[in-house]
């Protein structure tokens, strides 16, 4: 979040709550959750790693709305270099492979039902995630996102189907050996 | 859930498809109920039997065993003359490939089971101009089939499917044959009809298609073999969704 809040102060030094007005926005209902807290806390570490400037808008009290930031030059190119990098969020998958070995290994539990209640899961954001996406405005930036977070699911849910097939084969192996 | 709520109910229904050593059974006693107003979705691998089980939930096809109540009325023991009546007047069936007639317009082909259920043609009219206007349609009325997208003949096809008002609307892979803004204009009309109360059963491959049901069973070889409810359940809320640290 640290990298969105500098980017979004590339536009113009900008106000707290005016930062999280546009996040808010950007993210639609998936931004609900945010509170403008979670913004001055960032803006606080931005600014004690000396990314950001705060400047106070008037001499009244003290108060966080009074209060503009502007990216300082390291800010600037730390918004550049973010702009430029192509990290990817990795999906923890191995995790659950693990747990799944792991689980018939021991003969803990059956892979098969870890598998079909991790796809309950599954499915319930999918539910959740499409309800979102199908009650927002066409080409809304929140819809984009939520096709993207629906894509993922989705994918998932593939790999979990693969998974099942596989454990299902062993077990059949093992009753027939 | 009381039984007699519940729109359609199958008790251990077997369907067997072919002649002794080949003999499949496609249907495996199969017990289920789908109560008022609940969007159930069938999943499973293609083979599985689930479109035989929405046929037979139908009346389109017989049960080789078991017994299918469609609103109160024991339907698998009709004749085929009142079996038809009672598709008519209670279900209303989407396919996979649409199914309209291509002779006539999208306005026609959604007047078409009012009339066939006795309706006058006014009151066929006036229904389904409004069920084209539902589906997003009013404009495409005189439209052939031949002039629609396939989305668009999908959603004619739906609106057909709610002519009678039925009690029940059994869909088959019906964003089988569409491509993914088809497939959305289809579940935001699917949501639709679940937001007001209309009971529909569907069967899909498409985890999308079964995201937007209430509840979701999976068929493997016949039988159920995993029964989620997907509404009401507590999750993590929308921001759980998307990593947004610190």
């Amino acid at each position: 979040m640290q990298d969105a809040v500098l980017a979004m102060l590339a536009k113009e030094p900008s106000h707290g709550y005016r930062l999280h007005a546009r996040l808010r926005h950007s993210l639609g209902p998936l931004g609900e959750a945010m509170n403008r807290g979670q913004i001055y806390v960032t803006l606080a570490r931005l600014e004690r790693a000396g990314l950001v400037v705060c400047e106070r808008a008037d001499r009244l009290p003290e108060r966080p709305e009074r209060k503009v930031y502007a990216l300082t030059p390291a800010g600037q190119e730390r918004v550049t270099a973010w702009l430029a990098e192509v990290g990817w969020p990795k999906p923890d998958l191995a995790e659950f492979h693990l747990k799944l070995a792991a689980a018939a290994a021991a003969r803990l539990a059956d892979p098969v039902e870890l598998v079909a209640a991790q796809r309950r899961e599954l499915l319930r954001r999918l539910r959740e995630a499409q309800q979102a996406a199908l009650a927002e405005p066409a080409r809304s930036g929140a819809g984009l996102l939520l096709e993207g977070v629906v894509l993922r699911l989705q994918a998932d849910l593939r790999w979990l189907d693969a998974c099942e097939r596989a454990w299902s084969k062993v077990d059949d192996e093992d009753e027939g050996g | 859930m009381n039984v007699s709520s519940a729109v359609v109910r199958a008790y251990g229904l077997v369907k067997t498809h072919g002649q002794g050593q080949s003999r499949v059974r496609a249907v495996d006693e199969v017990d289920l109920e789908v109560p008022q107003g609940q969007t159930l979705a069938v999943m499973g691998p293609s083979g599985c039997g689930k479109s035989t089980l929405l046929h037979l939930l139908g009346g389109l096809e017989r049960p080789t065993d078991g017994e299918v109540w469609v609103a109160g009325r024991r339907i698998d023991t009709l004749s085929e003359r009142a079996l038809a009546r009672m598709r008519r007047r209670s279900v209303g069936f989407i396919f996979q490939a649409f199914h309209l007639v291509e002779e006539l317009s999208a306005a026609d082909n959604v007047e078409l089971p009012a009339l066939l259920a006795g309706r006058s043609r006014r009151q066929a009219r006036r229904r389904a101009s409004l069920l084209l206007e539902r589906v997003g349609l009013a404009d495409r009325a005189r439209h052939l089939p031949s002039q629609l997208s396939g989305g668009q003949r999908q959603r004619v096809a739906v609106a057909r499917a709610l002519a009678n008002d039925p009690l029940v609307v059994l869909a088959d892979e019906p964003t089988g044959n569409l491509d993914t803004a088809a497939t959305l204009d289809v579940l935001r009309i699917f949501e639709d009809l679940r937001s007001a109360g209309q009971t529909l059963v569907i069967v899909t491959h498409d985890e999308r298609v079964a995201a937007t049901a209430d509840r979701l069973v999976s068929m493997r070889d016949g039988m159920f073999v995993d029964d989620t409810r997907l509404a009401g359940s507590p999750t993590r809320g929308l921001g759980g969704l998307i990593g947004l640290g610190g």
